[in-house]
């Protein structure tokens, strides 16, 4: 376990230099710069202001320098927000989301894996159809379509939660359930297709056949099995949950980081692109170490390939 | 067995869904109480350093943090005294005193000192600084200079502090609208002692508009600034007419136009800084008393690149013009009340208002085209209009392109860029066509007419004319109104007849209010001083 631990580690430095140095490259490639305005500066102008964020120089230094201003951990002031620094931002702003992610994350598991577990146990009923659609639905259902259907039925028709922001603790219901449910989709058929592949399982029979409940042989003998798909798809899902927030953030007006980390381009506030791209590298490949960790756990099989 | 899985299905659900608590009372409502404002700004403002933004967004916040030398009644646009009590002119209009008012303070209790002007002004045009908006000081005699590096000694720049409380500044040459610039957040003074506690004169990267450092002047101080959340200021104690200031406090909140008007419908903000073009019928006939249409000082035009094909024709970009209904664009298009523009600059701008320039004559249009050796749109080249990515701009060029694909028989192509990719190629030259859009500075034709002038930084249509360029000289050469505005006259249609720039019409501010804010005038210039505003409950007719 310790020596799998430290391989993937080995493995994330190569890798986020390759994707520091893209992310630079593709920077210096795009057209406009974050100085450019409607009303645009003198070219003198211009270039004093460059100067001051060390844009002057030829581009060689500029990308030495910038690894080394990464690797001491400063990520530099923000372009476009001035007096803002980049990390103070996403100090500022991660937490939201990750708060934000992880409700999401309650309602994905809370309501995808009883779904999918009610469908697997009615298999081939009715009942599994209506369940089943259900999360069809869900996956059918993106957050710009659903976020604007439970504000329009919830806030200003019912008037039972804010139409913005992140103040209240009501204000965490909708937007969590907007983005959750879109991967409670995903975790239902997961959950149904894991439990089905158990269920058919010889050691299922026998338990079945030496009289075990029902409910301890789902429970008991045939979850943990039947979730590793699940698990395994929520490495992705949860670092999609915290950092693909940017429209249930723009939606509620949630001040997370999604939506720095996406008009960050747009503003060309390359600083804020770099620290943004760099800090979510970084978190998927945490979260795909933790998941392949907890897949060792659940199932041994997994630790020997 | 399946029962208990079932209930903890709904269970949960219910769980989840009692947690709302239904929100006691609105916003709105409380601030009756409160005098407290909720005011939705469109977007983040880029910074609260009055010398470092240039947006719309920032003048709304900055207006409660700071104030100028003189400020303008929202109602008259009258000029007024702000922070200078009085003021002398000389007789050659080339030099101002200013008396400042012994009561302006800081935001902190320091007085305000003639000598932070002056060291204020020298910040702004020090060009290390790269103030976007430096230029909004160049009718301060030499201050061109100092800010192009020509000469590095600020004293050659009139401006000078005679004592604490007097400021003397010398022109370049007669402005007679001078006594307007200072509303504008470029002339307005920043603390010294707070700007050099955290970095020199000119550092751009600073902390000191963080709302624990930040000293401003203005009626409100800054409580609190969280990006993409609020800004929240508060009644400033050391305000000059601190009695006189209404409201406790404004929450600015940076939330897009669907977003607002939402959060509008719902009672939790007051204002909203603009009106979704898809709600505008809805308020038209639900809650008219809410909606507002202000004329605003600013156009929405095409720019032409002139140095390109068959559009270096005045003709052709003539026959572009006519060819367009502008009457359809407005009624049928935008919706928001937009005026037809057939001149360049606002009516009433300053007291100016152009004589109408051309009118929409399709037949006209193809007989330029023709003469122009394009009968009918035969052989005339494909060529591209370039918008910045944007719903409502597509809209527009859209119904465009099909009114010179009817009336002309041209086709052009649509495309779209990311802004700074946008405003990138604008400034290459790279286009044919290109959206644009000026607002005005300051309640002058200059500030749009100057967008003619050869050497102008913002004429990317590569149009220049010496004869434009000499009569925008002399209007900076007379104090005489009637003879300036004769001058602008010329000039004015000098430039609708190069059609270098396609008017298309001008900007209207369109916003949503609630009943209870009073003292919100409509004017031109969307300046809207907070201390005139209060929250009370309407008057029941």
């Amino acid at each position: 376990m310790a020596q799998l631990i430290l391989r993937r580690l080995f493995q994330t430095i190569p890798t986020l230099w390759l994707i520091a140095t893209a992310t630079f490259i593709l920077l210096q490639l795009i057209p406009g710069g974050p100085f450019d305005q409607e009303k645009p500066v003198t070219p003198e102008v211009k270039r004093l202001i460059e100067a001051h964020y060390g844009m002057d120089k030829p581009i060689h230094e500029q990308y030495l320098q910038f690894l080394s201003n990464r690797l001491q951990g400063d990520f530099g002031p923000s372009y476009k927000y001035a007096g803002w620094d980049v990390d103070e931002i996403i100090a500022q702003s991660f937490p939201i989301s990750l708060e934000l992610g992880f409700y999401a994350l309650i309602v994905a598991l809370f309501v995808g894996v009883p779904l999918g577990i009610l469908a697997a146990i009615y298999h081939g009923k009715r009942m599994e159809t209506l369940f089943m659609g259900l999360a069809l639905i869900g996956i059918c259902l993106p957050a710009f379509v659903l976020g604007p259907l439970l504000l329009l039925v919830f806030s200003t028709e019912l008037g039972w939660f804010n139409t913005f922001g992140w103040n209240t603790p009501s204000d965490r219901v909708l937007p969590a359930l907007t983005l959750g449910l879109f991967y409670a989709a995903f975790v239902a058929r997961l959950t149904r297709s894991g439990t089905l592949d158990v269920l058919k399982n010889q050691y299922i029979q026998t338990a079945r056949a030496k009289g075990l409940k029902e409910h301890r042989i789902i429970f008991v003998h045939t979850l943990k099995v039947a979730l590793s798909p699940v698990v395994s798809y929520l490495g992705p899902a949860v670092a999609g949950m915290i950092s693909g927030s940017f429209v249930v953030e723009t939606l509620f007006f949630i001040p997370g980081l999604g939506s720095f980390f996406v008009n960050s381009a747009f503003n060309r506030d390359d600083t804020m692109v770099m620290g943004t791209v760099l800090f979510y590298a970084a978190l998927i490949l945490l979260f795909n170490l933790i998941v392949d960790l907890l897949q060792a756990w659940m199932n041994p099989r997994t630790q020997r390939d | 067995m399946q029962f208990p899985l079932t209930v903890t299905f709904f269970s949960l659900i219910t769980i989840f869904l009692s947690i709302s608590c239904t929100p006691d009372r609105t916003n709105v409502e409380r601030g009756l109480d409160s005098q407290e404002l909720y005011i939705g700004i469109g977007s983040e403002p880029e910074g609260l350093d009055p010398h470092l933004v240039s947006g719309v967004t920032e003048h709304y916040v900055l207006l409660s943090l700071f104030e100028g030398l003189t400020t303008v009644h929202p109602k008259t646009l009258e000029i007024l005294p702000g922070v200078a009590a009085s003021w002398d002119i000389t007789d050659d209009g080339l030099s101002y005193t200013f008396y400042l008012d012994p009561k302006a303070k800081w935001s902190n209790g320091d007085s305000l000192l003639a000598s932070d002007f002056v060291f204020s002004y020298e910040r702004i045009l020090s060009p290390k600084l790269g103030a976007p908006y430096a230029y909004m000081l160049y009718s301060i005699r030499g201050a061109e200079a100092f800010h192009k590096g020509i000469t590095r000694d600020f004293s050659t720049v009139g401006v000078r502090a005679i004592d604490d409380r007097t400021l003397q500044i010398e022109l370049e040459s007669v402005t007679p609208y001078f006594l307007s610039l200072p509303t504008h957040f470029t002339w307005w003074p920043v603390h010294p002692k707070t700007i050099l506690q955290h970095g020199t004169m000119t550092d751009r990267i600073s902390k000191w508009t963080k709302a624990k450092h930040f000293v401003g002047n203005g009626p409100f101080q800054l409580e609190s600034w969280k990006l993409n959340n609020a800004i929240t200021v508060k009644r400033n104690p050391h305000y000059k007419e601190a009695d006189s200031v209404h409201l406790n406090g404004i929450h600015f909140m940076p939330i897009n136009s669907e977003t607002e008007e939402r959060a509008f419908r719902a009672g939790q903000i007051h204002i909203t800084s603009s009106i979704p073009t898809a709600r505008i019928d809805w308020y038209r006939s639900n809650r008219p008393q809410n909606i507002r249409f202000d004329p605003y000082l600013g156009i929405y035009y095409y720019l032409i690149n002139t140095s390109n094909g068959p559009l270096k024709d005045p003709k052709v970009r003539q026959a572009l013009a006519y060819s367009i209904n502008r009457e359809q664009l407005t009624e049928y298009v935008l919706k928001g009340g937009q005026k037809p523009a057939y001149h360049f600059t606002p009516p009433n701008t300053g007291g100016y208002t152009a004589e109408v320039g051309f009118s929409y004559d399709p037949e006209k249009a193809r007989t330029l085209l023709a003469e122009a050796g394009f009968p009918n749109g035969e052989d005339f080249p494909t060529f591209e209009l370039l918008y910045n990515t944007s719903e409502s701009h597509k809209t527009i060029a859209e119904a465009i392109q099909q009114m010179w694909k009817k009336e002309l028989g041209i086709d052009i192509s649509l495309y779209n860029q990311e802004w700074k990719v946008y405003l990138d190629s604008r400034q290459k030259g790279d286009f044919d066509i290109a959206r644009a859009a000026w607002i005005g500075d300051y309640l002058d034709p200059y500030t749009f007419l100057s967008l003619g002038i050869s050497d102008s930084g913002n004429n990317h249509s590569h149009w220049k004319s010496d004869h434009f360029d000499a009569l925008m000289k002399a209007t900076t050469q007379t104090l005489d109104p009637t003879l300036r505005f004769q001058l602008f006259q010329q000039a004015e249609s000098e430039l609708i007849e190069a059609m270098p720039f396609i008017p298309l019409f001008f900007y209207v501010r369109s916003l949503l209010i609630d009943e209870s804010v009073q003292g919100w005038y409509s004017n031109i210039l969307d300046y809207h001083p907070y201390q005139y505003l209060r929250l009370e409950a309407p008057q029941q007719p």
